[in-house]
């Protein structure tokens, strides 16, 4: 997207810090902030973070504790692995929860990159009639609000039988417009036509060609397509809740059951939302970096 | 097409024996065919799962649908009737666009200041980005029960913070629009850094010399930022307006979790279109006529303050602009396409 701080990071570092000392003095864009830019950074992340920590510091403590201080202490009280195993002696199918939601969210994940590449692939990269009209199509389906179809599509599943079952929740979200649309911009610069030439000359097949240039070209921008689908499909309630019933949750249903059945015991709700949390919070740990650098190379969607 | 086999030689009778003959009429067809071929599980999925719905909600909404006995008599416009008399409904709308104006307007705004102090040459900038993401994994559900908590009426965090610094406790739960305060605040939790990122995004993608310009004619940070920044990001602007208004008029799951029983308050304070819609349809009247009325009603809603969205967020980060009003005409539409070929 844009070469400036691309050439910044792979250009060596003393050559970059040079060029923006030496535009310093022009541009403002390229001076360094002064501190009072940091504070106020600094103080929305720390506000970002605290729900966060305020989870587990109501999590690592006894509902009494609650009770008495509103506030709690800054410091973590030592329960939490006491609450965590309440929360999987309680009555409340947070296993299962778990598995569930790993298997929505890869699943979706997996499918998501296959398919949004394939037609990506085909959008930024083949001829074809009708190629412009369907992509528009694809680009303004973004601005329906699918989720106002939720009565039909709860009679289709039931009708199918496939009420209260994983693959109702998994189905629907199996290819996506934004993950369509993402892998067209992105295929449309990042993979050059004489790649693609070059196989077909030596005779290799579409889905060869797909399969050994296209693939291996969308990697970065699969990796961040799979990265937000996951995240999508991981904290997603509302349709799940819906179709699958209390007996077959998904992680943000459990979340839901914790809260109906043990509304008094805040430690023990905390707790759990920690637990279905953290699976996350750690995938940001190692990905976020990745995550944040997706945004950046795709966001101008307007 | 074209593009694709320029060099392949022209299908010869005599120079092509019958078994390349025959690879090749399958290879004329995998070209042909391949695009749709891939492209197909969107369309398929997309009619299936999400367009097909979205018109049969129009049919279901005229019949007397229950959830259990199935499809009942043709009752016509009679559920529409129903539910605009109902007076459920107007709360249900009141709290939609309440809290969809007090979430999407302070966002875009907090996240374009957000996005214009990260633009600035950080040190360690992948941290800064990163921790404004942080809300971002947090599941809507779990942050309406964390903030259900901090904003408990009694002895919740927000309160005793309040109380303690002079100010009367706040009603949280049990007034209308602290009640609205509240989850909106969640909303935006959750969802500013994620803008905030896709604004930094397109900032990056503004010419320097823009700004190279604006300072050696002796304009300050924040007429740079008003009249650069602003008037260029409009592409995105839109589309962050537009994306935040089908998330905000849908909200869900944070009023649902902000108490224990999320059927939106004691009076409906804060119960919204879709927590009505699930009330109407899996609740206690088990109507989906009813819910599917409700839910086209809102699909409207949503189209047509999507196009007030488009008209005023183009009026708004057009004007403003350093090109004269006569030129602007002409130069928008080119300005927009030049805009989208370079981000693709």
């Amino acid at each position: 997207m844009s070469s400036i701080p691309v050439i910044a990071q792979t250009a060596g570092k003393g050559a970059a810090r040079s060029a923006s000392r030496r535009r310093a003095k022009l541009a403002g864009p390229d001076r360094r902030p002064g501190w009072v830019t940091y504070l106020i950074l600094g103080v929305v992340i720390l506000i970002s973070a605290y729900p966060i920590y305020y989870t587990l510091l109501l999590g690592s403590t006894t509902q009494t504790t609650i009770a008495a201080n509103p506030v709690p202490s800054l410091i973590p009280d030592g329960k939490l692995f006491e609450n965590f195993g309440r929360v999987f002696s309680s009555n409340i199918p947070l296993m299962q929860g778990f598995i569930n939601s790993v298997i929505v969210a890869s699943l979706q994940a997996v499918s998501v990159v296959i398919f949004s590449t394939l037609a990506g692939y085909s959008f930024a990269k083949l001829r074809f009639r009708g190629r412009g009209p369907l992509l528009v199509f694809v680009i303004a389906t973004m601005a329906i609000p699918t989720q106002l179809g939720i009565v039909p599509l709860f009679i289709v599943m039931s009708e199918i039988g496939w009420s209260g079952k994983l693959i109702a929740v998994i189905v629907p979200g199996m290819v996506t417009a934004f993950g369509v649309f993402w892998m067209t911009q992105y295929l449309d610069s990042a993979l050059p036509y004489e790649l693609i030439e070059a196989a077909r000359v030596d005779g290799a097949s579409m889905i060869r060609t797909f399969w050994h240039i296209a693939l291996p070209a969308a990697r970065p921008a699969a990796a961040m397509l799979a990265l937000f689908t996951f995240i999508g499909s991981w904290t997603a309630f509302f349709w799940p809740f819906i179709i699958l019933g209390s007996n077959n949750p998904t992680l943000p249903m459990v979340i839901q059951l914790l809260n109906a059945n043990y509304f008094t015991d805040y430690a023990l709700i905390m707790s759990g939302v920690l637990l279905s949390t953290l699976p996350l919070i750690i995938v940001f740990i190692f990905a976020g970096r990745h995550l944040v650098a997706g945004i950046m190379q795709g966001a101008v969607k307007g | 097409m074209a593009v694709l086999s320029p060099h392949k030689p022209p299908p010869e009778v005599d120079r092509a024996p019958r078994r390349i003959a025959f690879s090749q009429t399958v290879g004329k067809w995998d070209v042909k065919l391949s695009p749709y071929l891939y492209i197909s599980p969107f369309f398929i999925l997309f009619g299936i799962t999400g367009l097909f719905p979205l018109l049969y909600t129009g049919y279901v909404s005229l019949f007397d649908w229950h959830l259990l006995y199935g499809k009942g008599d043709f009752v016509g416009l009679q559920n529409f009737v129903d539910v605009v008399e109902s007076p459920s409904f107007h709360k249900a709308l009141r709290n939609t666009f309440s809290i969809f104006l007090l979430s999407s307007v302070p966002q875009v705004i907090m996240a374009l200041i957000l996005a214009a102090l990260l633009s600035a040459n950080l040190r360690a900038k992948t941290f800064w980005r990163m921790g404004v993401l942080i809300p971002y994994v947090v599941a809507p559900v779990a942050v309406g029960l964390i903030f259900g908590r901090l904003f408990a009426d009694e002895s919740g965090m927000v309160n005793t913070i309040l109380t303690g610094v002079g100010i009367d406790a706040v009603r949280w739960h049990a007034e209308i629009f602290p009640s609205h305060f509240a989850i909106a605040t969640m909303v935006n939790f959750r969802w500013t850094g994620y803008n905030t990122l896709i604004f930094l995004a397109a900032m990056q993608a503004i010419p320097r010399e823009l700004y190279e310009a604006a300072i050696i004619d002796g304009a300050g940070r924040f007429r740079q930022f008003f009249s650069i920044t602003v008037p260029q990001l409009r592409a995105t602007i839109i589309f962050v307006v537009i994306t935040s208004t089908i998330g905000g008029l849908q909200i869900f799951d944070e009023p649902r979790m902000f108490d224990n029983t999320g059927r939106g308050g004691s009076d409906q304070q804060w119960m919204t279109v879709t927590m009505y819609i699930y009330e109407l349809g899996w609740g206690n009247q088990k109507s989906f006529g009813r819910a599917s009325a409700v839910a086209w009603i809102l699909f409207l809603i949503i189209v047509v303050i999507g196009l007030i969205n488009y008209m005023i967020t183009n009026k708004i980060s057009s004007s403003g602009g350093p090109k004269p009003t006569k030129t602007k005409k002409s130069q928008t539409p080119k300005r927009t396409s030049s805009n989208n070929r370079r981000t693709r």
